[in-house]
């Protein structure tokens, strides 16, 4: 039920336009981090209020909408969005990537290829790829305008200087377009290759840091690297031990006090479907593989 | 009098929703013509012009009405349903004309270099929009599209400026499409 006290998805409708314009801009400079009017939201900063004033600038009452917390349909910080936008904008909700129109995500992009119509919003809490590294917003700001990156390069270089390898795991920088390097929000580095060539329309939005910035669909996304170590999609080397996936991006989870672990997809939604279709992993309740 | 206060959207929220919804997918994917609709704006100015002018106008976005755009219906149904201020083209940030009467279009903010969002969205009225025409690729277009534009060197100078220039929203009757500033634009 929508609750009749709001207006349609929460915010007023000089607010939306405010966004909807940010939105506009950010798609034409893929990849530049758009200032906006960030408001207060009903939750806690670093807890979705960038994507969930987003989402509320995007939505229609005709929208079936998912949200996703590292991958979980079922977390609390995916539950509260998703009922938040149930009583404001009385949308339909699913857990299916398929059927879903706008899909709010913290921190993944769903195994599930994505399809044109289809809106990923991302909740970003440090939209400054540089700002690790130059805390002065007026420094950044200048390095994006004269295309300063070398900074970043330094930084993965050494990285392979202390470590042997590129070891940001997450949040990997890219660059977008050829142009503006762009922080992708702290998804795996695993789901960096998702965000070049996307069907769907993908738009980020930080908003304790009031930023938004977008990738149009099909963009092209380039996970900086070096030639001698150039970027490799990581995960865990397992297969999922509910539903036997080989490829999807995995959790570790810590079973006892005895070191056991199991290892298990991350995206909720694509593991609960294999094992629909009577996929099974080594730790399954229903046994071994079929 | 009355053709002011008339024409407006009957519910905001939900109209402006689905009318932004064919904005955002028309500027992800340049070249491709969305049907819009719930605005009735005076002539001679198109359904989806009007559209446009609800959904992202309001009292803080500077408008420069140009050529025929600039009369006096529209100006009374612009105040009353956007309340946004009529301003010289080189403030707007939102312009609204024929192609022609929008010239010269270096008139038009195309950003700072630290802020290339400070620029202008025209609104481009156009007699006819079909998906042929001058050949479009960049951001948002899978291989190629194909829209009718009335010239190609102006969107070539612009891309020329990137990340700085301007953006387009062409309408035609209920129809829109858009052209950001990150589109290569060729001659068919």
């Amino acid at each position: 039920m929508t609750d009749q006290a709001y207006n349609f998805a929460y915010l007023d409708e000089q607010t939306k336009r405010m966004i909807r314009r940010a939105l506009l801009k950010a798609l034409a400079i893929p990849g530049y981090q758009v200032p906006f009017a960030s408001r207060e939201m009903p939750m806690p900063y670093g807890w979705g209020t960038g994507g969930v004033q987003v989402t509320a600038a995007c939505l229609t009452p005709d929208d079936r909408l998912k949200v996703i917390d590292q991958g979980a349909d079922d977390t609390t910080n995916a539950v509260s969005i998703r009922r938040f936008f149930q009583r404001t904008a009385a949308v339909e909700t699913t857990e299916r990537t398929a059927d879903a129109t706008v899909i709010q995500t913290r921190h993944r992009i769903p195994e599930q290829p994505l399809a044109e119509g289809q809106v990923l919003v991302y909740q970003v809490p440090i939209p400054e790829p540089l700002r690790f590294l130059e805390p002065r917003e007026n420094e950044t700001r200048k390095m994006h305008e004269l295309e300063e990156y070398g900074l970043m390069h330094v930084k993965l270089y050494e990285d392979i200087a202390r470590h042997g390898e590129i070891a940001t795991a997450y949040a990997y920088p890219v660059r977008v377009e050829g142009r503006y390097v762009m922080d992708p929000s702290p998804i795996p580095k695993f789901d960096n290759p998702k965000l070049a060539g996307n069907p769907a329309i993908q738009l980020f939005g930080a908003g304790r840091e009031a930023r938004i910035y977008a990738l149009p669909p099909y963009s092209d996304v380039v996970s900086l690297d070096f030639e001698d170590h150039p970027f490799t999609a990581s995960k865990a080397d397992h297969a999922c031990d509910l539903c036997g996936a080989g490829s999807s991006y995995l959790d570790e989870v810590i079973t006892d006090d005895r070191g056991s672990r199991m290892f298990v997809c991350s995206d909720t939604d694509f593991c609960a479907s294999r094992q629909a279709q009577g996929h099974r992993g080594r730790l399954s309740p229903q046994g071994a593989t079929p | 009098m009355n053709a002011i206060l008339t024409g407006g959207f009957a519910a905001p929220s939900t109209q402006s929703a689905h009318a932004f919804r064919a904005l955002l997918e028309a500027m992800a994917r340049p070249g491709r013509i969305f049907a819009v609709m719930g605005a009735e704006p005076p002539a001679p100015i198109s359904v989806a012009a009007g559209v446009a002018l609800l959904t992202l106008t309001d009292a803080t976005t500077p408008l420069h009405l140009a050529g025929a755009a600039d009369c006096e219906a529209l100006r009374g149904w612009i105040g009353f349903h956007t309340g946004a201020p009529l301003v010289a083209a080189d403030q707007a940030q939102f312009a609204l004309g024929g192609w022609d009467a929008l010239h010269p279009l270096s008139r038009f903010r195309i950003g700072e270099p630290s802020y290339p969002d400070r620029s202008a969205t025209l609104i481009v009225e156009l007699d006819r929009l079909e998906a042929q025409g001058a050949r479009l690729t960049g951001p948002g277009i899978e291989t190629e599209a194909r829209l009718s534009l009335p010239e190609t060197a102006a969107f070539r100078a612009n891309r020329g400026l990137f990340p700085l220039g301007f953006d387009c929203i062409l309408t035609c009757g209920a129809r829109l499409a858009a052209l950001p500033r990150s589109t290569i634009v060729e001659d068919a």
